[in-house]
């Protein structure tokens, strides 16, 4: 707990930089990210990231020196002619994205590598600390570092505010948006170049691998949080600062943890959490809505067939055995009686001696599944002219969608008819 | 000598992955490809915590198994749980690097394995690592023996499977009617592609794995249209650049295999841009409009 309060008053120059660095970092790159997930480019970012050193090492070579502009604007370029690389052997061969993707990646990286390793062999002294770019340092940020994290991350912001209306319309709806005349190539470039400079400068402090994750991975958890381009921006960049805080935290507590990795570690926590649990898209939510339709649609079922069974006999509020029931449509056994005991604690349905029996209110309830059921059917035979044997599959299944207004259209629409196209009269 | 045992350890590496490369680039898998090369790490080194050794045998089962935990968390995470696709590959290998790079801080005394090692690997040293027998002979080095027996079960899978994979990779529709499991021949695909990734990363690392594994067998897609053709170009494509790629190295005196890389890279190009059907250079008669 000590160490939890030392951390966050931020006394220690060191952490201050450190945890700042990382929330710059990850938020701002979580702002890309977000676009690029959205064109469906999510591991360009990846591509981008080993594209950046063969840039490093060249610029080191002709300049002689390490003087972190001159690097970045190394990466910078190489970077971004891999982003081209791609696009070009994508549009003008038969190579699809992924393998572009992968083959830009690797090569970019090799040249990367084998220009590292030629250097290191040079016996340069001045070489030493250039392969912080392979693997990141953001435990050891220093104040300028966190001068060009801040600047870039600024940029990064600002450009996306700028721009936010004509980046979501590439993304959504890149046609109409070349329709109505925005230049939609350079709008790509922009976004390209957006997507280098986060990278360029987020991979000093996560390294090339892990920054594939600063870029997708708060972007796809905040996916699952909202359909507004707005709020998912926020989210993602929260999503991603929190999770600078935490990393930078964790190798506090344990110098010998590294930063970058456990950021990593904690954001694809989160994101997992958040395939998982998200309300409304989530994988569990996702699971009790099939359950719940499931539920409903038996439920509607065992009311049908108890008015239908009703109807055949005349008299209508008569109880039907468990035999009755299933003899008319074959339900399993166990799922049938659950149903039925479902439905009896509704109030649905109540349980006599000789067997269930129709409430009143089961009793509207099934007449309104069998009225939707055949009303459906005649629609189907009189406006898209299909044999009337043809049609009860496709009621079975929409008997459970239709709402009411649409039931009332349809009634209109049918001139509230009587009877459906097998003679049976529509309740 | 030397040289012979480093193009030789390249080739074998070289085979592997062209070979497994047609399929996945077909399939439009090459980064599933590239996800599982990175998230084997963790494999490694619980392997190599559980063994305190750099055995071969226990660390192909341990990054085999997360090679298909991979798959099947891409799978997941798409299928299930409705992730864009690129997405999904994004969050799984990411995850699993960072988990294997924290196994290896944390253990930093016990393990006796780097990050660089595991990216670019270090083929040079193949040589060093002989293979003595109790008789004094020496049996060239170890690698080349692990990387041997890994090409030759992966040559048999493809022949054994070949209509399968085949048929799995191009039409999975009738597959499936005719009663092949697209499942089954998906995750052995992917295990296959686990084991060469481990077997491999030792000598040559996770980046020429990727390399050798989408680069040769794009340059064969753009030179061929037969698909037996298209698996033997690309084997030849791979074992051309390690050969080329060690003597540019030697040449500037830089990384093997970063150099196979920039070669195969290089073989791309060249196809690419003077491919006798494809090339962007090569004026295609058959796409002139017909003069009346």
């Amino acid at each position: 707990m000590n160490e939890f309060f030392e951390f966050f008053s931020f006394a220690d120059a060191n952490v201050r930089y450190v945890t700042l660095g990382s929330v710059l970092l990850a938020g701002s790159s979580a702002v890309v990210g977000c676009f690029t997930l959205l064109r469906k480019r999510a591991l360009v970012g990846d591509a981008v990231a080993h594209a950046v050193l063969p840039g490093v090492c060249l610029a080191f070579i002709l300049s002689g020196t390490k003087n972190p502009f001159i690097l970045l604007l190394g990466a910078f370029i190489t970077g971004w002619i891999s982003l081209l690389t791609i696009d070009f052997i994508t549009s003008r061969s038969r190579i699809k994205e992924d393998t572009a993707i992968g083959l830009v990646l690797s090569v970019f990286f090799g040249i990367g590598i084998i220009l590292l390793t030629a250097i290191q062999h040079s016996g340069n002294a001045a070489q030493s600390g250039l392969d912080k770019f392979l693997f990141g340092k953001a435990a050891s940020l220093v104040g300028e570092d966190l001068i060009a994290f801040s600047l870039v991350a600024v940029l990064l912001l600002v450009a996306t505010l700028l721009f936010y209306k004509e980046l979501t319309l590439l993304c959504f709806d890149q046609a109409y948006a070349k329709t109505i005349g925005y230049p939609v190539r350079a709008l790509e470039l922009l976004l390209t170049t957006l997507t280098v400079f986060a990278v360029v400068v987020g991979i000093q402090a996560v390294g090339v691998v892990l920054m594939a994750a600063m870029l997708i991975t708060p972007a796809a958890a905040a996916r699952f949080w909202t359909d507004r381009l707005s709020l998912m921006l926020v989210l993602a960049a929260l999503i991603g600062a929190f999770s600078g805080v935490a990393g930078a935290f964790v190798s506090y507590t344990a110098p010998a943890m590294p930063t970058g990795p456990w950021i990593v570690l904690i954001v694809s926590m989160i994101a997992t959490l958040s395939f998982a649990f998200a309300p409304g898209k989530g994988w569990v939510s996702r699971l009790l809505r099939q359950r719940r339709n499931k539920t409903l649609i038996l439920e509607e079922n065992l009311l049908k067939l108890l008015y239908q069974l009703g109807e055949q006999k005349q008299g209508t509020l008569a109880p039907h055995t468990f035999q009755e029931i299933l003899e008319r449509r074959a339900i399993p056994q166990k799922l049938a009686r659950t149903g039925l005991r479902k439905l009896g604690n509704q109030g649905y349905i109540e349980k006599t001696p000789e067997g269930w029996l129709l409430t009143g209110q089961g009793q509207r309830r099934g007449e309104r599944v069998v009225r939707l059921h055949r009303l459906w059917e005649l629609y189907l035979t009189q406006y898209l002219h299909l044999a009337s044997d043809h049609v009860h599959e496709d009621a079975e299944t929409i008997e459970h969608i239709i709402t009411p207004e649409l039931e009332q259209k349809l009634m209109e629409e049918l001139g509230f008819p009587v009877l459906d196209p097998h003679s049976a009269r529509i309740p | 000598m030397n040289a012979f045992w480093i193009i030789l350890t390249g080739s074998l590496v070289a085979t592997c992955c062209s070979l497994l490369g047609c399929y996945l680039i077909l399939r439009r898998m090459a980064m599933v490809g590239d996800a599982i090369s990175h998230a084997v790490l963790p494999g490694i080194v619980i392997a190599f915590l559980f063994t305190g050794s750099r055995e071969s045998v226990p660390m192909l089962i341990g990054a085999g198994l997360l090679g298909v935990l991979t798959t099947f968390l891409i799978e997941f995470f798409h299928r299930y749980a409705r992730v864009q696709a690129d997405a999904a590959i994004g969050v799984t290998f990411t995850w699993l690097f960072a988990i294997g790079i924290i196994l290896i801080s944390v253990f930093a005394g016990q393990v006796d394995l780097d990050q660089d090692c595991v990216l670019y690997g270090e083929i040079a040293y193949v040589p060093l690592d002989l293979w003595i027998t109790g008789g004094g002979l020496s049996l060239g080095p170890r690698t080349v023996w692990t990387l041997a027996v890994v090409t030759l079960l992966i040559i048999l899978f493809i022949v054994l499977g070949y209509k399968e994979l085949f048929l799995t990779t191009f039409d999975p529709a009738y597959a499936a009617a005719i009663g092949i499991s697209t499942t089954v021949w998906y995750y052995s695909l992917m295990t296959a592609v686990s084991f060469t990734t481990v077997a491999s990363f030792e000598s040559v690392g996770a980046i020429l794995v990727v390399a050798l594994l989408v680069a040769p067998p794009a340059t064969a897609y753009l030179l061929t249209d037969n698909f037996k053709q298209m698996l033997l170009l690309s084997v030849l494509a791979g074992i051309l650049a390690s050969a080329a790629g060690y003597y540019l190295a030697v040449w500037i005196d830089g990384s093997i295999a970063g150099a196979i890389a920039t070669v195969t890279g290089m073989e791309f190009m060249l196809a690419f841009l003077f491919s006798p059907a494809r090339g962007i250079l090569i004026k295609r008669k058959q796409l002139q409009p017909v003069q009346h």
